[in-house]
């Protein structure tokens, strides 16, 4: 019973980091339109800034420069922020589906870099011994996975709360106009390339955000964490939850998750040994399936977009 | 307060403005006519920034503009309605209205969190000229529908709504009754007239010469890129050259 609370709890936690990164792109994607295929990179940012400003010292690599975890939560969002700032000053003002192209190769760049930069990330090795909030309670999994769930669950909960006071204000409905038509919404006064820019820089940082948690929370990363696979599960948890809610994001990335583990611990327990390491394609086959079956029986997610941008018409009860 | 300055813009060998020059003062009400094809869009886009000129500048209460995009324009106070309405077509009609007023405190992302007070007093101050002006343009009841489900003249009036809510001090109209019913016709042609009187400068695309003539006591004729008269609308009417252009080119 205790482990099954440990291992819900433990779920759950990982879920919520995967429910952030899902609120990045909801912001980017779901509320702008703005074709982000570079998660895993803006993640892989985070979580690596973060590590390095908080591991201990370590011979032949750089960093190690011993920080607080909560400054490396920081930095690591504000690295990934900046990131997707200048990522999108040089791409916002060119044709939509050259985001997509650069985001995608800035991705691969960074995992490039991960695998290759072995001075300063560890290479294909990953980085190590990177300090664990509640360390002190690891002996005891319950009390460990749910101090874990509950900090994690405070951070989602704060951003799902600032994400969805933004998004529901007469902010979120100049990004939905830009994301509708942007000619429209310049001949109306709204600075298209300024709010992309703002929305594309605050996803990246609350997906930076998200590596850095999870990173805290495992406690070591690779290069293997943030190839392309992540990127794909983060979308399919969106479209899947319902693109341009919130709480679409946050339905869909717990729901796909928990589909995802089951499979991994069905094919684990199913397969023979040898067919192992198929495994886990087979994993990616069947999320994909799932994602074909959602847009086919319900193309705007489990939880649609609301067709009332703003928050204060339905308070007062208009329209 | 308004001004072109030779300007022209070309596709490809196709001169659909050519070294076009006028000037609106403030306050004026200006129609501009031509059959179709003569330019008159493609000029709206140019003074209003939805496209660059080929040549020429121009200029908004004297300063040039013509590399300026279309919300610094607005900004300096030249709106627009588009001739083919662009609706925001998944956002609710009042909201399409709402999007337009100018300087929202709501619209800058660090106020939305912490002056949370001032947004949502403004949102309602907007929310009620919003209103207003659907009551005007008879689109009340539909208020609270996606804009994707609004007739092709309805969208013509919300075209309207929204140029009206960002309160700019010079207008260029592109035929905004076009599609609409009479009676509302006429209302909004009064409103115009009105909004005019109140010190609002207009340019205003109309193919009805006797809506032109009752409305604007100057015209500007364009055809096949270029200006061929400008004046009062009598002695357009009666130009022989302003009928053959009609003849020539496609029926008004
Ligand atoms: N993007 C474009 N590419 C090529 N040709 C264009 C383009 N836009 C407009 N034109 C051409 O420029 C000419 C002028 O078009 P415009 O829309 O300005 O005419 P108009 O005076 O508004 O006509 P109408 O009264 O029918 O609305 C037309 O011959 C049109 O085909
Ligand atoms: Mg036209």
């Amino acid at each position: 019973m205790i482990d099954l609370l440990g291992y819900a709890a433990f779920f759950l936690t990982t879920a919520l980091t995967y429910a952030i990164l899902c609120l990045g792109l909801n912001l980017q994607w779901g509320m702008t339109g703005l074709f982000n295929v570079g998660v895993a990179g803006f993640a892989a940012v985070g979580a690596y800034v973060s590590a390095l400003l908080t591991t201990p010292e370590i011979a032949g690599r750089l960093g190690g420069f011993d920080l607080p975890i909560a400054l490396g939560w920081i930095a690591g969002a504000a690295a990934a922020g900046l990131c997707a700032l200048l990522v999108g000053a040089i791409t916002l003002r060119l044709r939509a589906d050259y985001l997509a192209i650069t985001t995608f190769g800035i991705a691969v760049a960074i995992d490039l870099f991960a695998l290759n930069a072995q001075s300063i990330t560890g290479g294909p090795f990953g980085i190590g011994f990177i300090p664990r909030p509640f360390i002190a309670w690891a002996g005891r999994p319950l009390l460990f996975n749910g101090a874990h769930l509950l900090l994690t669950g405070g951070v989602a909960l704060i951003l799902f709360w600032a994400l969805e006071r933004a998004g529901r204000s007469p902010w979120g409905r100049v990004l939905r106009a830009i994301r509708e038509d942007e000619t429209a919404a310049l001949a109306l006064g709204k600075s298209a390339r300024a709010y992309r820019l703002q929305a594309f820089a605050l996803g990246g940082a609350v997906m930076g955000l998200a590596g850095a948690i999870q990173a805290h929370y495992i406690g070591f990363i690779s290069p293997l964490n943030y190839v392309s696979a992540l990127t794909f599960l983060v979308w399919t948890m969106l479209i899947v939850g319902g693109s341009g809610n919130n709480a679409g994001a946050v339905v869909g990335a717990v729901g796909v998750w928990g589909l995802w583990s089951a499979s991994g611990y069905l094919l684990n327990t199913l397969l023979a040994s040898q067919y192992q390491a198929r495994g886990s394609s087979l994993q990616i086959v069947i999320i994909g399936v799932v994602l074909a079956v959602i847009l086919v029986l319900r193309p705007r997610g489990l939880l649609g977009e609301r067709r009332i941008v703003s928050r204060h018409l339905e308070e007062t009860g208009a329209p | 307060m308004l001004e072109a300055v030779g300007v022209s813009k070309h596709f490809g060998g196709m001169r659909a403005v050519d070294d076009v020059s006028f000037r609106i003062e403030r306050g004026q009400i200006v129609g501009l006519i031509g059959p179709n094809g003569a330019g008159k869009t493609t000029m709206f886009d140019l003074l209003a920034g939805a496209q660059r000129p080929s040549a020429g500048s121009i200029l908004i209460d004297g300063v040039r503009v013509e590399r300026e995009a279309a919300h610094r324009r607005l900004a300096r106070g030249l709106g627009r309605t588009f001739q083919i309405p662009r609706p925001f077509a998944e956002m609710t009609v009042i909201e399409n209205v709402l999007l337009a007023a100018p300087r929202q405190a709501g619209e800058r992302l660090l106020w939305t969190w912490f002056r949370p007070g001032q947004v949502a007093r403004e949102e309602r101050e907007n929310l009620d000229r919003a209103r207003a002006l659907l009551d005007f343009l008879n689109l009340s009841a539909l208020a609270g529908e996606p804009a994707r489900t609004l007739s092709g003249g309805q969208r013509k009036l919300l075209e309207l709504a929204r140029v009206l809510m960002a309160e700019p001090s010079a207008i260029l109209l592109d035929e905004p009754t076009a599609g609409v019913n009479r009676t509302l016709r006429g209302e909004i042609l009064a409103r115009i007239a009105e909004i005019n009187r109140r010190g609002v400068t207009i340019l205003i695309v109309e193919h009805d010469m006797e809506v032109i003539a009752r409305l604007c006591p100057r015209v500007i004729v364009m055809a096949q890129g270029r200006i061929l008269r400008e004046g009062a609308p009598a002695a357009i009417a009666a130009d022989r050259e302003v009928v053959e252009a009609y003849l020539g080119g496609a029926p008004a």
